[in-house]
């Protein structure tokens, strides 16, 4: 399936080589993984700013490739996510899971998309996993009023096509035909 | 762009079963989530020892990241100097002239100080640090305040410690790893501390927000004596936090209180200092036998 989509989707196609197997199916999860952890490092915020970047990449791979993360990632990804994001433990898992089966059961019932649609559907996600994130974390002892996540709502959403790009740039590099074939 | 046809289940069993299969293990991952948060809720601490595992796993990469946080706020710090270093320089000469004549006052008013509290039979035990360290990430999308603190229990460092910096309070060991540990900090609404404003001692409590600034609650009710510009440092009551650390400025006034600013940015800081958690001197024995001496 894999170098069928490959030469599909790759202008500049070399003969005799392959994307690389472990890249295909790893790099989608590593970028996650990643865009769970690194965000951290560069400013030691006092505030929510950060758009939750695991999240959004998770949510890029999934609208740009269905099917290729299988709906179960949510929880590998969401307890890596979880060491990380400082939310209470399990959260992520829970609402990574729900938002794969929320994105099936969507795509199922509309069959043709769009830049808009995709980006709505985002738009909705996302709102809806930030104020989930503030509920739990509330009930966890916190008591952090909504306007508190207003700004990083804003960035999140606003940013999520940006993310789309990086995404399908991702996308260019998993399927980079590397490995020559005999 | 149509979903892409083998996504549909077909006549194969085999592929119907995948597609079962792989529903059910997704409705089960948010299964597995659901039970982790409650337990998360019911004992928070449970996961301590994971999530230090990670953090403790990630700490040389932040480290370095944190390094590099450093250089680039040097380097435009040095940009920016360079286009008005003359006039600066004028201006810290003079401030140099004036500071170093009320260092001298200063160091008399401590000679001074001590002497009295000698005379009072008061001992005061010195603030000791424990190690000074990086700060190297934080919780930057949550909207709970958690930083990493690049020592852990390989230095010395226990939960419960205050972290501070230069400039101020910054927080408090949460959790401790093996070579990092979890700070709480200052501006998390978790966080409550026990302040009292720098002129004249006006008791208070300082609770984070959440989003960067600081709640001031007043301890005793009426009209609120705050003022915008006033300085807050931590009283001391209760232990934990030693009295006199710098905190916040007020900025906002409330109808019962105050909203204040923190004065240690804690990304403008590049190493922070981990206190001894202090504890209050112990009050004086009480009389048992019911006499009191009479002098």
């Amino acid at each position: 399936m894999f170098q069928r989509i490959a030469s599909r989707s790759t202008s500049r196609q070399r003969i005799n080589h392959a994307p690389s197997r472990i890249l295909a199916r790893g790099f989608p999860w590593l970028t996650i993984m990643l865009g769970s952890v690194v965000p951290g490092w560069f400013l030691i915020a006092s505030a929510p700013v950060m758009p939750p970047l695991g999240f959004l990449i998770y949510l890029g791979w999934r609208q740009l490739r269905p099917g290729l993360l299988p709906i179960w990632a949510g929880l590998p990804l969401g307890l890596f996510d979880d060491l990380f994001s400082g939310q209470p433990f399990g959260c992520a898992v829970l609402l990574w899971s729900v938002t794969a089966i929320v994105l099936e059961i969507v795509e199922l019932r509309l069959p043709w998309r769009n830049f808009v649609t995709e980006w709505l559907m985002a738009m909705g996600l996302i709102v809806a996993y930030i104020f989930l994130c503030l509920a739990f974390a509330n009930i966890a002892g916190a008591s952090s009023p909504i306007r508190v996540i207003v700004p990083q709502v804003v960035i999140s959403v606003l940013s999520y096509p940006l993310v789309g790009r990086v995404v399908a740039m991702f996308d260019r590099i998993r399927l980079a035909p590397i490995v020559l074939l005999r | 762009m149509a979903p892409p046809v083998n996504r549909r289940s077909s006549y194969s069993r085999r592929a119907q079963y995948t597609t079962f299969l792989s529903y059910t293990a997704g409705v089960l991952g948010a299964v597995v989530g659901l039970a982790l948060v409650v337990i998360s809720l019911v004992n928070p601490e449970f996961f301590s020892t994971l999530r230090g595992l990670a953090d403790d796993a990630t700490e040389p990469a932040a480290q370095v990241s944190a390094g590099g946080r450093d250089l680039g706020r040097d380097a435009w710090a040095n940009l920016s100097g360079f286009f008005h270093s003359g006039s600066e320089h004028a201006r810290i000469e003079r401030e140099l002239g004036e500071a170093k004549v009320r260092l001298v006052e200063a160091k008399a008013a401590m000679a001074e100080n001590k002497r009295l509290k000698d005379l009072m039979g008061l001992s005061e035990q010195d603030g000791g640090a424990v190690t000074y360290a990086r700060l190297t990430a934080s919780t930057s999308a949550s909207s709970r305040r958690y930083a990493t603190l690049g020592a852990g229990r390989d230095r010395n460092v226990t939960s419960g410690m205050p972290v501070r910096s230069q400039m101020g309070l910054v927080g408090r060991v949460l959790e401790v790893g093996s070579s990092s540990a979890r700070v709480l900090l200052v501006t998390d609404s978790e966080s409550v501390v026990p302040v009292r404003r720098a002129a004249d001692g006006v008791p208070a409590f300082a609770q984070g927000n959440g989003d960067g600034t600081l709640r001031i609650r007043l301890i005793n009710l009426g009209i609120n004596p705050l003022k915008k510009g006033d300085v807050l440092v931590t009283s001391g009551s209760g232990g934990l936090y030693r009295p006199g650390t710098p905190m916040a400025i007020v900025t906002d006034l409330i109808r019962d209180g105050a909203i204040a600013r923190v004065l240690s940015n804690p990304s403008d800081t590049d190493y922070v200092m981990v206190e001894k958690s202090w504890a209050p001197p112990a009050p004086p024995p009480p009389a048992n036998d019911g006499t009191v001496k009479k002098r």
